[in-house]
């Protein structure tokens, strides 16, 4: 059997389905037409949502294939590897693309060496080349370059793309397409790891990767007091706190809120990033952002060139008087 | 505890020049500096060590002045390291790279955990922990964020996700990656900086390990960078210089018609 079709790897919590899961849909259903082949959405999970697996086919996917099983409540590397690995060998498809989250990032690794094949991580761009190969972009060295990758021999090609990088298709509930459910031998599903509790994050800052409106800050904030305005901004306007490598190595904020390549890649609707030089690392977690506005006291900072309103002056004496305008408008309406 | 440290030599990122023939990073004259992300591993092991006694082997795949960086973590508080060098293993992709030190740990005998920082900060790719793991069919897991508990046969992590931190247990021997928020790494002691300048490192090819030769560098690396490119990002937004208080009524001004105009606010 030779490989063929698109396969994009869903996420789910507590039975629904993420975000990124049909974002994925948008990647892969591009690449399955370049190849004229079926988009096929992989979904582990327990007790999972009808109508969300029903969504999948909605925002693009041909076919669904579902391993519904307790052992697959939420996300545990030994059996989401062993399924994936099965899968992947039972039907042989060509491409495989996951969302570079923690679970992406962790599954499809050791997938990839479970079925022998390479794997491009935080891939920026997915074409298919004249010969019909993935062809994978993606920065590096702390990305001061793009890498263009292929995977000339091994199959599937398996690259991983940044959550939030780009919107989903647009639902077209007229699209039609199968569910079907796959029997999994039980011993695939057994684990060496457990899950004891999990602890959800506090919402008083705000979870950065779903946020429409980030408010971040730097090392130009120059005290963890004055990043409080940054703190203020973001609650005034209903957005989350992001900050720098530096802000988070200072202690100002957790490093769930870092920017950048060590961090999040974020795509709000608005950013506004207030001290902040914008070293590649930083401005390669923010280039999907719509609209930018940054404040630095140098003229000559990178930020500039990728923001869409700039302001050049010293944000302790700019972050009050936003902050002003904002309480204004707040009470004037 | 037996603990093993993947360690990897990187270069400071800011100057790195590639070779446009094999689209692989030319070392050459860069300042290389330990992986800092690797710190936080080596830091985790030291402090399992100190509790719970043990050993602590680093082991790092690359050019032969990698054992620079070996004698770095040794300094901190390893006890040995181990350098895989061979002109055979060069341009390996993760895939290779993983193959090559998960053959070098199986001689290693019995271990109870492997620790590795969550990436490298030149490749960026967080894929040889998790690889190692699989070549070797140990269990693992990323992101972790602390070191709860020691038991008999497992250890209880903290592992940081999207929306909040998981508590896990997981079985010896495991691997973990691990991410900043799990220590402050030490800096070098005097006595450890002695230690590491006399201490005899071993340089391991693949006569030292038992490998398929078809596995390893360049020519055993199922992906290929075929092309390298400067990433552009440029919006040309507009720019307010601000010397007064008027200025930046006025630029403050002007940014709320462009937030008005955009429908953020």
């Amino acid at each position: 059997m030779s490989y063929k079709n698109v396969w994009t790897l869903s996420e789910q919590e507590q039975g629904k389905l993420k975000e990124v899961s049909f974002e994925l849909l948008k990647r892969g259903r591009a690449l399955a037409d370049k190849r004229k082949v079926e988009l096929v959405a992989i979904v582990l999970g327990h007790n999972l949502d009808k109508d969300d697996l029903q969504k999948l086919i909605y925002f693009g996917a041909d076919k669904v294939l579902v391993v519904d099983a307790p052992e697959l409540e939420y996300f545990l590397t030994d059996p989401y590897v062993n399924v994936v690995t099965k899968l992947i060998e039972n039907h042989k498809p060509e491409i495989l693309i996951a969302s570079a989250t923690t679970t992406g990032r962790t599954v499809a690794p050791a997938v990839a060496i479970k079925v022998n094949t390479g794997l491009t991580a935080d891939c920026t761009g997915l074409d298919i080349d004249d010969e019909g190969h993935l062809i994978q972009t993606r920065p590096a060295i702390g990305g001061n370059i793009l890498a263009t990758i292929k995977t000339p021999i091994h199959r599937p090609q398996m690259a991983s793309v940044r959550p939030h990088s780009n919107q989903p298709l647009d639902i077209d509930k007229s699209r039609t397409g199968e569910i079907v459910y796959e029997e999994i031998d039980k011993e695939l599903l057994k684990s060496r790891i457990k899950r004891i509790e999990f602890h959800e994050n506090e919402e008083e800052t705000g979870n950065i990767q779903d946020a429409e409106v980030i408010i971040a800050g730097g090392k130009g904030c120059k005290t963890e007091e004055k990043f409080k305005m940054i703190k203020e901004i973001a609650t005034l306007m209903h957005g989350a706190v992001g900050g720098s490598r530096e802000a988070v190595d200072l202690g100002w904020i957790s490093y769930p809120h870092q920017i950048g390549l060590s961090g999040q890649t974020v795509s709000p609707h608005f950013y506004l990033v207030a001290g902040v030089s914008g070293a590649v690392q930083h401005l390669a977690g923010i280039k999907t952002a719509e609209n930018i506005v940054a404040i630095n006291n140098d003229s000559e900072a990178q930020i500039f060139q990728v923001a869409d309103f700039g302001i050049q002056g010293d944000l302790n004496d700019i972050l009050p008087v936003i902050i002003n305008k904002l309480k204004e408008r707040k009470e004037g309406k | 505890m037996k603990i093993i440290v993947t360690i990897k030599q990187v270069p400071e990122t800011g100057n790195v020049k590639m070779d446009p023939v094999t689209g692989t990073m030319k070392r050459d004259g860069v300042e290389s500096i330990v992986n800092p992300l690797d710190l936080y591993a080596v830091e985790e092991a030291i402090r399992l060590k100190n509790e719970f006694g043990g050993e602590i082997i680093a082991i790092t795949m690359g050019p032969p002045k990698a054992d620079r960086a070996l004698r770095e973590v040794i300094s901190m508080g390893c006890d040995s390291g181990i350098l895989l060098s061979n002109k055979s293993f060069a341009g390996a992709d993760t895939w290779s790279t993983s193959y090559v030190l998960a053959q070098a740990i199986k001689k290693l005998g019995e271990y109870d955990l492997i620790l590795c920082g969550e990436r490298a900060t030149d490749g960026d790719t967080g894929q040889v922990g998790p690889g190692i793991a699989t070549w070797l069919d140990i269990t693992f897991t990323t992101y972790v964020s602390g070191v709860k508990e020691v038991k008999e046969n497992s250890l209880v992590i903290e592992r940081m996700v999207e929306t909040g931190y998981e508590i896990l247990e997981i079985e010896n021997p495991s691997l973990l990656t691990v991410i900043k928020e799990i220590n402050y790494p030490r800096l070098p002691s005097l006595r450890g900086k002695q230690k590491a300048r006399k201490l005899d490192i071993p340089v391991w090819g693949p006569e030292e390990i038992d490998v398929e030769n078809k596995n390893l560098g360049l020519k055993g690396s199922p992906t290929r960078v075929v092309r390298i490119s400067k990433p552009k990002v440029s919006r040309n937004g507009e720019l307010f210089v601000c010397k007064n208080d008027q200025d930046i009524e006025n630029a403050v001004g002007k940014m709320f018609e462009f937030l008005e105009s955009k429908e953020i606010i």
